[in-house]
């Protein structure tokens, strides 16, 4: 998530294949070095929905989909 | 004749003189400052409804049927808390509004618990706006609240309710709320009537 330009794609790729996981790492770390915070999104075995915080690539699900960085949350 | 294109040249001076001078005289006295030209930054008004639009594409495919549908008509989502707020196990519940703080309340009686105010400010701000889309700021309180409520409302200042919204537009927001939740049940129930009664026949 980006001020001003809503959603933009950062990195993507397979995680099975090496090149490209180590690409989505390397983005992955750029990104929480800067600051940010990542989520996954999940889907509940029961339907529901909810995010998966993760701080590590190795939280990462290795069926997720997409990882969601936005700015981290400040006392307003 | 020649009188008359005398003057004709003369106006023509005179005009374009009225039109050049203006330019001239900023580039003198720019180089005179020893200044370099500043780029202008165009703005483009398209640009944060095209954001939102794309927020809103990103909130849809994140959040269930029902919170998207209550964003849609009611400009809000409720996110119910994970963790029991008294020995007995009260349970609660807190509203998102995009751009205004987290609002705890209790469900059973309606009673309003605090104001959790939290932004999700950019750090780098090279992009004009400093706010985040709408429906971005929505889906960033969403996903740290499901996914790690103690850390996200550790990180907002807490106030008592009343401090930034009115009680009584949460109150009101409450009311559409429980109407809203109504009026689809009915609707859910109608529809499992006909799709029985169709089994039936």
């Amino acid at each position: 998530m980006k001020p001003g330009h809503g959603e933009v794609v950062i990195a993507g790729g397979d995680v099975a294949v090496p090149e490209e996981e180590a690409r989505l790492l390397a983005a992955f770390r750029e990104q929480l070095d800067a600051g940010l915070w990542a989520a996954v999104p999940l889907v509940q075995a029961d339907g529901r929905r909810e995010a998966m915080m993760v701080r590590s690539f190795d939280d990462v699900p290795r069926d997720a989909e997409r990882v969601i960085f936005f700015p981290r949350a400040a006392g307003g | 004749m020649v009188l008359a294109l005398g003057v004709s040249t003369l106006v023509a001076l005179a005009l374009t003189f009225d039109m050049v001078f203006p330019g001239l005289r900023e580039t003198w006295q720019r180089h005179w400052a020893r200044r370099r030209r500043v780029p202008e930054f165009s703005l483009d008004p398209g640009r944060e409804r095209r954001a939102e639009q794309t927020a809103r594409a990103l909130l849809r495919s994140c959040v269930s049927d029902e919170e998207w549908a209550m964003y849609r008509e009611l400009g809000l989502i409720r996110v119910w808390g994970k963790h029991p707020r008294t020995h007995a196990g009260g349970e609660y519940a807190y509203l998102i509004y995009p751009h205004k703080p987290i609002v705890a309340y209790e469900p059973t009686t309606g009673r309003l618990l605090g104001e959790h105010c939290v932004t999700f400010p950019d750090q780098t701000r090279p992009y004009g706006s400093s706010r985040l889309p709408d429906s971005d700021d929505v889906l960033a309180k969403w996903m740290a609240l499901t996914g790690d409520e103690r850390r996200l409302i550790g990180e907002a200042n807490m106030h008592m309710p009343g401090r930034q919204i009115d009680p009584t537009q949460i109150v009101r927001d409450l009311w559409r709320l429980s109407r809203w939740e109504r009026s689809r049940m009915r609707e859910a129930a109608a529809e499992l009537d006909v799709s029985s009664a169709a089994r039936e026949a």
